[in-house]
């Protein structure tokens, strides 16, 4: 058992090294397999990413009256925490709000004097709130509306909710999130399809030429695993090797692609490869290896039949 | 030792037949020639032996053996005790001369402290002892040949199944081989054998099965070459 296993290992290696064409370009369509699914791995990540962000700077704000009692604006302000779909809620009393209004206006002398005419703040407080999905700032904005209603009958509370205005820039952005999901789901899934394929069709070439040597061994009276041990370990090699290739080849990328990344999606890439470093090398060196190994598998069956 | 008993092979037209109705024996230690024109059955003779070609009809023994029940993961174990020397050698053409013969030992699950002491062996038995780390496309016809016939040996098989050895090989290279095979046959292993080449069956004065469109028309002791 252990010295098969030593043949075995021994045969793919010298196989590797002696069919060095054939072995080269194995691993380099491999490669170009695992750049494509690398490169959807890294676009999918920067497309969430930035999405991300886009998302956090979409709110809704509510502008208090200045007369609201303290209890009253709590009140809003915990209920509309407690709803499951909120993600943050940020208040601004209305100390604060006199205060931003004043760095805002620092130049502006009409409304600096306006202001000192005034022996009250003239702001009320406010809160901005952000969801935890786009599509879900239509409830909460429905949930405030009916706030309002109920607060009208005896004092008023809340001024006034901006939904409506940000209401068309965030109904656009959550269908061009949509799309951008599908649309890449789709393009990711039609080349990764085709890398794959491409892979398994270049091994089985590689294996044809072997045919007439499979049944050579079949002939000598070699079992079925003697034969295809040395081809699947080969295949694992095709994998492990490309991997590395392609970690090689990505690296220049990413230093490059980095700052560029950066200012653009506010999503630094390389920082990404670098901190992700063992999941990415696991992930590529894996999928290389299954599918190095899978194809092989199936591409010497076909000759092992009798 | 082999026996074949009433074997036909038919083709899926159903009606050109390769082998009909053969029916013969080998002895153990036997040296047995096969003979007869292209397309008479030669080679699918062979090829039910090493079970390679499955009969229409009848069944072929080895030993007590039924070749053809055997289930196909026992067969590796079954070509063991058989070793094959075929006209266009089947080298494994990235493996060097003293490789090809070390695989057929090591896919037997021999030790490698045997394969060292008999590949030398099988190689000086057929002369090549010079030749051991050459690749087959180094080799001249008759050194490959030699070679396929070390690997078919170096196990010790009960019987070697060869088809036309000699049918690529130029005259001396021929006898050489022959010469081999009929050592072989002294030392103690049986040997089936087609050829067209009257000159080996006449020099052999060893039995002769003549065969013509798949029937057995002729089985001397010592035959001459008749056809």
């Amino acid at each position: 058992m252990l010295t098969g296993i030593k043949r075995i290992v021994r045969a793919g290696f010298v196989g590797f090294w002696r069919n060095a064409y054939v072995s080269l370009a194995s691993v380099f369509v491999i490669t170009v397999a695992l750049f494509v699914i690398g490169s959807t791995m890294f676009i999918d990540q920067l497309l969430t990413t930035s999405l991300k962000t886009l998302q956090q700077k979409v709110d809704i704000n509510v502008y208090f009256v200045p007369s609201a009692s303290q209890d009253d604006i709590d009140s809003i302000r915990n209920a509309v925490s407690a709803l499951p779909d909120v993600a943050t809620v940020t208040y601004t009393s209305r100390e604060e709000a006199l205060e931003k209004y004043r760095q805002r206006n620092q130049d502006d002398e009409i409304a600096m004097q306006a202001l000192a005419e005034l022996d009250d703040n003239p702001l009320g407080a406010n809160i901005a709130i952000s969801a935890k999905e786009t599509s879900q700032y239509e409830s909460i904005a429905r949930f405030l509306e009916e706030k309002r209603e109920l607060a009208l009958q005896q004092s008023p509370v809340i001024d006034e909710i901006n939904y409506a205005r940000n209401k068309e820039s965030i109904d656009t952005l959550t269908k061009i999130i949509g799309a951008v999901e599908q649309a890449s789901l789709v393009t990711m899934l039609v080349l990764i399809v085709a890398a794959v394929l491409i892979t398994f069709n270049t091994i089985r070439l590689a294996i044809y030429t072997a045919r007439e040597e499979i049944s050579i061994m079949r002939l000598v009276g070699a079992s079925n695993m003697f034969i295809r041990g040395p081809f699947m370990l080969q295949g694992i090699m095709y994998g492990l090797v490309a991997g590395v290739f392609s970690l090689l080849i990505f690296y220049p990328i990413m230093v490059w692609l980095g700052p560029l990344t950066e200012s653009f999606f506010e999503f630094n890439l390389f920082t990404y490869f670098v901190s992700n470093f063992s999941y990415i090398f696991g992930v590529l060196i894996g999928i290389g290896v299954v599918l190095g190994l899978v194809s092989s598998i199936l591409a010497v069956a076909r000759y092992l039949r009798v | 030792m082999i026996y074949f008993d009433n074997v036909s092979k038919l083709y899926n037209d159903g009606r050109s037949a390769a082998l009909q109705e053969v029916t013969f024996q080998v002895a153990p230690k036997e040296f047995v020639s096969i003979v007869g024109h292209s397309g008479a059955g030669k080679t699918t003779l062979l090829k039910m032996i090493i079970a390679e070609d499955k009969p229409s009809h009848g069944q072929v023994f080895f030993e007590s053996l039924d070749v053809h029940q055997i289930p196909r993961t026992k067969l590796p174990h079954y070509r063991r005790k058989i070793g094959t020397v075929f006209q266009d050698f089947k080298l494994l053409p990235n493996k060097t001369a003293y490789e090809n013969i070390a695989f057929a030992m090591e896919a037997n699950g021999r030790t490698d402290e045997e394969i060292h002491e008999n590949v030398p062996q099988a190689l000086a038995l057929v002369d090549l002892d010079d030749k051991a780390w050459n690749f087959p496309h180094e080799l001249s016809g008759g050194e490959k040949q030699r070679v396929a016939i070390a690997r078919a040996i170096v196990n010790q098989p009960d019987i070697i199944v060869a088809d036309e050895p000699t049918g690529n090989l130029d005259p001396i290279a021929t006898y050489e081989v022959v010469q081999i095979l009929r050592k072989i046959n002294d030392l103690g292993t049986t040997v089936i054998m087609t050829t067209h080449n009257k000159g080996v069956i006449d020099e052999l004065g060893r039995r002769v099965i003549t065969m013509d469109e798949g029937r057995i028309v002729r089985d001397d002791e010592t035959g001459k070459y008749v056809l």
